[in-house]
């Protein structure tokens, strides 16, 4: 059914209020079920065995002495999810990451994996399985891996986009290029010129709730997955593929998710179970340990990109490049790409060229991690960019505002933008009254811009009215970050009722249509656009019953306020019938009254977002304090104005922790030496001062409410925002991510001793 | 008419060419023309291609009109978190 995406200017009743969340209780009592908390009974327990090393051939595996323990009920290895990909590249290394086929390609890669009666038989069992390992030259740092003498992870990766294709293998597995004009004439323009490089180190999502799963594949050909996941949909085809399954006949239930940013959009432990309940015939929980999740899921690429930008006196830009080199794991993807197409998207440049390297490196398969690459490329970008506003003497804020991409301004990574909102952003940081907030001693000031592709998608809705004229909202995007509120209030908004009168809940793959996943910032645009649909559809149904039930014609029938009313005077006496009223009748006016919406949900929109950050550091230590934050951005329509401060705050504060203090640290031998949260260490309350908000409402054009998503682009800004800040404090630019207490005090040192 | 600006990976497969020129009102329509000319081509736009109309990204909605003089770019799909 056609649907009018058309954003409509309108009043809202439920749309823009603050009720309290629906799954609150649930969560802060304990009653909420996440991935590890669902049990079957006759459940077996499964754990997975990880090569130590960063590098190997599998020479052989024997686990006849594994499978001879008691309690031992299967043990699978690369042999028990033979290659089913058809040729298709992207599925086959999802396949590989999952279980090693040939070779161990990093630290922590599942080799076999164990189901026994429990974690005792379990581990017994994992190290008695004999495997022989050839151990290889292994590389991790994405520097080290593009020279020539670099050890080569795979003999078949050719590096692509480069002429005349090289005949000898590469770490290098592809080379992107971006941008317009003529750079070279346009440094020659410039009257100030900023060259620096840039490194960022990899860091995980740092969800709180560890991947886990419950599988049960039974003999008649179904089975089931009970699996933390942001998207079920997704999980359900990608399983389905790699073991040969029916699709029709793997149901998936998407559990709580206890955080994902991206990182629960891809299999690692489901194949395995799967393979595991198979071979055993009994139920299968995977749930993986903190050091596992560290070790073999997530992380985000650690890079190193060399900015060059330069400008004239009155402050603007005439040329920028930038070479972005980024680790994908040990297989080819595109996150340098994705890079290569953000840095710049801020500006209106008329000379521009980004490149980009994909780089593959013994450690874990990069996963998506909230704007993946974006916050990278805008850390070097945007610093590059503060450092040169100094040297022109121009203040940060106007020298951007200056060069700010408007409507018209032909994009760094090739389109033409039409309306975009990076530059009330900037306008509204620079009125802020942080900007202008007096700093105290050791304290520094900065800011920076970040911009996120936005996305929609494929979605299904069903809306029901049940008999006492409450409302069951099913939808398929799993609610990451307050969907379910947020979706509640669109439904009561369209259908003119109480948001305590709705219930939204999230379907499993077997009782709706299919849904791509929560992704891109999609879950409340897309899903919400579905039940706009859905409700529009069921007041249509419910108009007809209101015109059956006055026997009247249903073209004299309107809804308003929540109610069905006849239209002109000549039906005066009929007194408006409620969704109650009409719910209760429906068994004798045509049966059950529900919409349904099917769609894909497209024209998201890009997004922009400016931060601003104040610091405190310590000159003794080079520890770091975040004094004050603050984030600017563009909901189009905050729907549930809490959630988007919620997802503007969780942003920064993940920003903040990848800025400051967390990194992948590898050993010599090419292990990785904090898979903790000790080590490992993530920003907590008592690190974090209470991050503002400010949300600007622009309204998305291709949205019936003007929505925009918001859950991405928080993430893109802090890392510039805090260098800066921390630049500005130390007196010394800072071109490493984390800056880590010895890393600011390295540079501290570094310039005394000039 | 309609001009179509591929993105770099996508020109090898089309006799080296950055921009191409076909009849198309939608976007499916593009797509359609871009493989009848270029059977190479048909691999990338099954699988990992958006289309971006006058700036906005089109991921799936192959129906959508193209407006008379508008700008369209074939882009990689992209990943989000």
């Amino acid at each position: 059914m056609s649907f009018d995406a058309a954003y409509q200017s309108q009043k809202f009743k439920s749309v823009g209020s603050r009720p309290l969340r629906p799954d609150g209780v649930d969560k802060v009592t304990g009653r909420a079920r996440y991935g590890a908390d669902f049990n079957m009974p006759g459940q077996l327990v499964a754990r997975v065995l990880r090569s130590p090393h960063a590098h190997a051939r599998i020479v052989s595996i024997d686990t006849a002495r594994a499978e001879a323990v008691k309690g031992v009920k299967a043990v699978v290895t690369a042999a028990d999810l033979p290659d089913l990909t058809n040729g298709d590249g992207a599925l086959f290394a999802v396949l590989d990451n999952c279980m090693a086929r040939t070779k161990a390609l990093y630290d922590g890669h599942a080799v076999a994996a164990v189901a026994a009666i429990d974690e005792k038989s379990a581990k017994a069992a994992l190290k008695l399985i004999d495997i022989e390992y050839e151990v290889l030259p292994h590389v991790v740092d994405v520097d080290a891996a593009t020279r020539a003498d670099a050890p080569i992870l795979n003999d078949t990766v050719f590096t692509s986009g480069v002429t005349p294709a090289p005949d000898k293998p590469s770490n290098v597995a592809n080379r992107s290029e971006f941008g317009h004009g003529d750079v070279d004439a346009g440094f020659e323009q410039a009257d100030f010129i900023v060259e620096r490089s840039y490194k960022t180190e990899q860091t995980h999502q740092g969800y709180i709730e560890p991947h886990a799963c419950v599988a049960n594949c039974n003999s008649d050909g179904t089975a089931e997955l009970w699996v933390c996941t942001q998207g079920h949909f997704v999980y359900r085809q990608t399983c389905a593929d790699l073991l040969g399954l029916e699709v029709s006949k793997l149901r998936v239930t998407s559990s709580e998710i206890g955080g994902g940013f991206g990182g629960k959009t891809h299999v690692w432990a489901e194949p395995v179970a799967l393979a595991l309940s198979r071979k055993a015939g009994r139920p299968v929980k995977l749930v993986m340990s903190r050091e596992e999740v560290f070790r073999a899921s997530g992380p985000t690429s650690a890079t190193s990109i060399d900015v060059k930008i330069g400008a004239r006196k009155d402050g603007k830009i005439t040329a920028a490049t930038a070479t972005l080199r980024y680790t994908s794991g040990p297989y080819a993807d595109m996150w340098a790409e994705l890079g290569a197409m953000t840095s710049f998207a801020c500006y209106d440049l008329a000379n521009v060229k980004t490149v980009g390297f994909e780089v593959i490196v013994n450690r874990p398969k990069v996963a998506a991690y909230r704007a993946p690459s974006a916050p990278m490329a805008a850390f070097a970008v945007e610093s590059a960019i503060d450092e040169l506003a100094h040297k022109i003497g121009m203040d940060a804020v106007a020298f951007r505002i200056k060069n700010a991409a408007r409507e018209g301004s032909k994009s760094s990574y090739g389109p033409v933008y039409g309306p975009i909102g990076i530059g009330p952003t900037l306008e509204a940081a620079q009125s802020h009254p942080h900007m202008s907030a007096p700093l105290g001693e050791n304290q520094g000031r900065g800011m920076a811009c970040g911009f996120w592709f936005n996305f929609g998608g494929q979605t299904c809705s069903d809306l029901n009215i049940n008999a006492d004229g409450t409302v069951t909202l099913a939808v398929g995007t799993v609610d990451v970050g307050g969907s379910r509120a947020s979706l509640s209030l669109i439904a009561a908004e369209e259908l003119g009722i109480d948001y305590q009168d709705v219930k939204a809940v999230i379907a499993d793959t077997a009782t709706l249509g299919y849904n791509d996943m929560t992704d891109g910032s999609r879950g409340t645009f897309s899903t919400s656009m579905a039940t706009i649909s859905a409700a529009r559809n069921a007041i249509e149904t419910m108009r007809a019953r209101a015109a059956l039930t006055w026997d009247i014609p249903v073209d004299d029938v309107f809804w308003e306020d929540g109610h069905a009313k006849a239209m002109g005077t000549k039906y005066g006496n009929l007194a408006p019938l409620s969704v109650k009223d009409i719910a209760a009748e429906a068994g004798n006016t045509g049966g059950p009254i529900a919409g349904h919406s099917e769609m894909v949900a497209d024209g998201a929109g890009v997004s922009f977002a400016t931060h601003i950050c104040d610091v405190e550091v310590d000159p003794e230590t080079g520890s770091t304090r975040i004094v004050r934050y603050t984030v600017i951005q563009d909901a189009g329509k905050a729907v549930h104005p809490s959630y988007v401060e919620g997802q503007y705050q969780g942003g920064a504060a993940q920003g903040i922790g990848w800025a400051l203090n967390e990194e992948y640290i590898y050993g010599e031998d090419g292990r990785l030496q904090n898979p903790g949260f000790l080590d490992y260490r993530i920003p907590v309350c008592s690190d974090l001062p209470m991050i503002d908000t400010q949300i600007l409402e622009i309204p998305n054009p291709n949205h019936p409410y003007g929505v925009r998503g918001v859950g991405e682009t928080s993430i893109v800004p802090p890392l510039a925002a805090i260098a800066n800040a921390v630049s500005n404090a130390a007196g010394v630019r800072m071109s490493h991510i984390p800056m880590s207490p010895p890393r600011i005090l390295a540079a501290l040192n570094a310039e005394k001793g000039k | 008419m309609v001009e179509v600006t591929l993105w770099g990976g996508l020109v090898p497969l089309a006799d080296n060419q950055k921009t191409l020129t076909v009849e198309a009102g939608t976007i499916r329509d593009v797509l359609r023309a871009l493989q009848e000319r270029y059977p190479a081509l048909s691999g990338p736009i099954r699988n990992e291609v958006a289309v971006v109309v006058d700036g906005v990204v089109y991921r799936n909605d192959w129906s959508r009109e193209i407006p008379e003089g508008a700008e369209v770019f074939l882009m990689r799909r992209l990943a989000g978190g």
